[in-house]
């Protein structure tokens, strides 16, 4: 799924990472206590590389975003190529490959929560976040809306994830409420 | 108890005896309620003892497959090398949720099946594969496997046995296709999720090119009732004329249904009764149009075949599906098939690893065909198109994601075929001359 802002974005802008440029000083991800927790995941492989989904993890949640410099930390780290690291990336949904909003809200619309009426949250969402569309993020830097595939909760239609944090049986009513309680 | 609904009379509550209650979670919780027994049995129990008592209950896989876990457990014997035990946690079937509220709401449950099925296949290291998206879930294994840790059912001396069981939970993101299990050996080894070609089995070489067991977190979480109550008591539930699907089955509940969410019966349960009495029917004024019973990989049935259905292994193949992971989702009168099967095709091109070339292509081609069937753009030839594809998509790749994409548009061909060809003949754009060129405006 392309998370990226469209071409016709007009005033949308992809918003900075919870502040932090890519280019902008900063430091490492993996020292001190983070280095740390990084050896304790590798004491649970019996190869570097088998840490590579949770380095990834770790450097999003330093970061907001996976960036070609964070590519080369974590590459240096577990003693892998970036190239590598770079197409292990790319395979899966979760790792933003560009900046998103401080919000990044996930709506399941596959088979069992469309038949629920999950399009109409999509429109919900789009319209009280002031998205636009999908995969823009909202001129505050606030808010990013996806569409994702199943997200395992279809007894609980519509699910949406918000960052880290699931809501369930989201309706396009309840929506306002739910993005009023958002910082 | 039960989540997110109380328990029905009819259900048969084992695995989801503790939804729905908070204290359950916890360590002592779960020793209250008779936890960890069965590891602490099973650690002072041969193996090989304890694969036979498995195969003996008639426990086969809850993932989908369904393949007998304790013949799957007979084929890593002790032959002194590494062993791994991989839990699959990546739920990801759509309509399926029941590994989650397992994970949610009895976390070392969860923990004792795996240490137990670890020391069964000769292992002493366990991986637990949860799904990205499941960060709750997540949260509750990583809590469990600490606590556990610290009381010292993990570690060099598991509850004192000098059995060393080492348990370590790892975080996917964001890919169907690593519910497939050499998908998911790749992706815990750092890799893109590709599936590996079979042979070799993960049995011979698998997680790091080591033998290795892979079971579905449902199937793993049974296993300490069957050590603790023996396998003569896990074979009294099933129907007393099927002896091949033997235990109780978590069903996850979905779409248009007065009361979704996750159902515990044992096998055999009639699909009717299950449909209108545990889950309340279909929603006010409407009625069921249509049901995929075991995950959206599987055939659709139609009302009266779903009202005749047994849900057990042989049961729901009788019917011309299967039961697959156990999700069942409803679409009821207002639901365009043509429509919904098109959103699933949909899904599967997403989730295509794009390995082999049938899935690649098909899945895309696929959607793009069913997409222009429901917005009035297709022609008859489209629904011939359509089956060619299904057919070279089938059998043919290195696993069945290929096969999944068109299960649901041959069944939905077969059994809704009128509502393709409704929306084909309103296609006012396409002149159809008989034996010439076909023209679009389109």
């Amino acid at each position: 799924m392309s998370h990226g802002p469209s071409a016709s974005g007009g005033a949308l802008v992809a918003a900075p990472p919870h502040g932090t440029h890519d280019d902008a000083p900063h430091v490492p991800v993996f020292v001190d206590h983070t280095r740390a927790e990084l050896d304790r995941i590798l004491s649970r492989y019996p190869t570097k590389q088998a840490a590579l989904l949770p380095a990834l993890w770790m450097l999003q949640d330093a970061r907001g975003w996976v960036s070609e410099g964070g590519i080369e930390e974590v590459a240096a780290a577990l003693e892998i190529t970036p190239a590598y690291v770079k197409g292990v990336v790319s395979f899966y949904t979760m790792y933003h490959q560009h900046p998103v909003g401080r919000h990044f809200i996930q709506v399941c619309t596959t088979t069992p929560c469309n038949v629920c009426g999950a399009e109409d949250v999509v429109k919900s969402l789009l319209q009280h976040t002031g998205c636009g569309d999908l995969g823009l993020t909202s001129a505050d830097g606030r808010f990013t809306v996806v569409e994702v595939e199943c997200l395992g909760a279809c007894g609980f239609a519509t699910p949406i994830m918000i960052n880290n944090d699931f809501v369930e049986s989201v309706t396009p009513e309840s929506v306002p409420r739910i993005l009023s309680e958002l910082k | 108890m039960g989540y997110p609904h109380p328990s029905h009379p009819r259900e048969t509550p084992i695995l989801s005896k503790y939804f729905g209650d908070p204290a359950a979670r916890t360590l002592a919780g779960w020793r209250a309620r008779g936890g960890y027994e069965a590891l602490e049995k099973a650690l002072h129990t041969d193996p090989q003892e304890l694969q036979l008592v498995v195969k003996d209950s008639g426990l086969r896989g809850r993932g989908g497959a369904g393949f007998p876990t304790g013949m799957k457990w007979s084929f890593m014997k002790p032959d002194g090398k590494t062993h791994y035990l991989c839990c699959n946690a990546d739920e990801s079937e759509p309509g399926t949720f029941k590994d989650r509220e397992i994970m949610r709401w009895t976390p070392h449950g969860l923990v004792e099946g795996v240490a137990l099925a670890a020391h069964t296949i000769y292992a002493q290291t366990a991986y637990i594969y949860i799904r990205g998206e499941f960060t709750e879930p997540y949260a509750r294994m990583c809590q469990a496997v600490e606590e556990a840790y610290a009381a010292g059912i993990l570690g060099e001396n598991a509850m004192g046995s000098g059995k060393h069981v080492d348990v370590h939970v790892h975080r996917g993101a964001g890919a169907y296709i690593c519910g497939e299990e050499t998908a998911l050996m790749n992706s815990l080894e750092g890799r893109r999720g590709n599936p590996r070609i079979k042979p070799p089995f993960p049995a011979v070489a698998g997680l790091f090119g080591k033998p290795t067991t892979i079971n579905n977190v449902e199937t793993l979480a049974a296993v300490p009732y069957i050590i603790k109550h023996g396998a003569e008591w896990y074979r009294q539930y099933g129907r007393p004329d099927n002896p091949k699907s033997i235990g109780t089955k978590l069903f996850s509940v979905c779409g248009n249904i007065s009361r979704p969410g996750n159902y515990e019966v044992a096998l055999g349960f009639p699909f009717k009764d299950f449909l209108y009495d545990l889950c309340g029917g279909p929603l006010e004024g409407r009625e069921i149009k249509a049901v995929i019973p075991g995950g959206s990989s599987v055939p659709i049935l139609t009302r009266e075949e779903a009202e005749g259905a047994f849900m057990d292994y042989e049961g729901f193949v009788a019917s011309g599906t299967m039961l697959g992971s156990g999700g069942v989702i409803v679409f009821d009168d207002r639901q365009d098939m043509v429509r919904q099967i098109a959103r699933l095709t949909r899904f599967y091109a997403h989730e295509s690893c794009a390995q082999c070339t049938q899935c690649r292509e098909g899945t895309a081609w696929i959607t793009r065909i069913m997409e222009r069937i429901r917005d009035g753009q297709g022609t008859a030839e489209d629904l011939d198109t359509l089956v060619a594809i299904s057919d070279g998509m089938t059998g043919k790749t290195i696993c069945v994601l290929s096969d999944s994409c068109a299960t649901p548009v041959m069944s939905g061909l077969k059994k809704f075929r009128h509502e393709f060809e409704a929306k084909i003949a309103a296609n006012k754009s396409v002149v159809t001359v008989p034996g010439a060129f076909r023209a679009s405006a389109a």
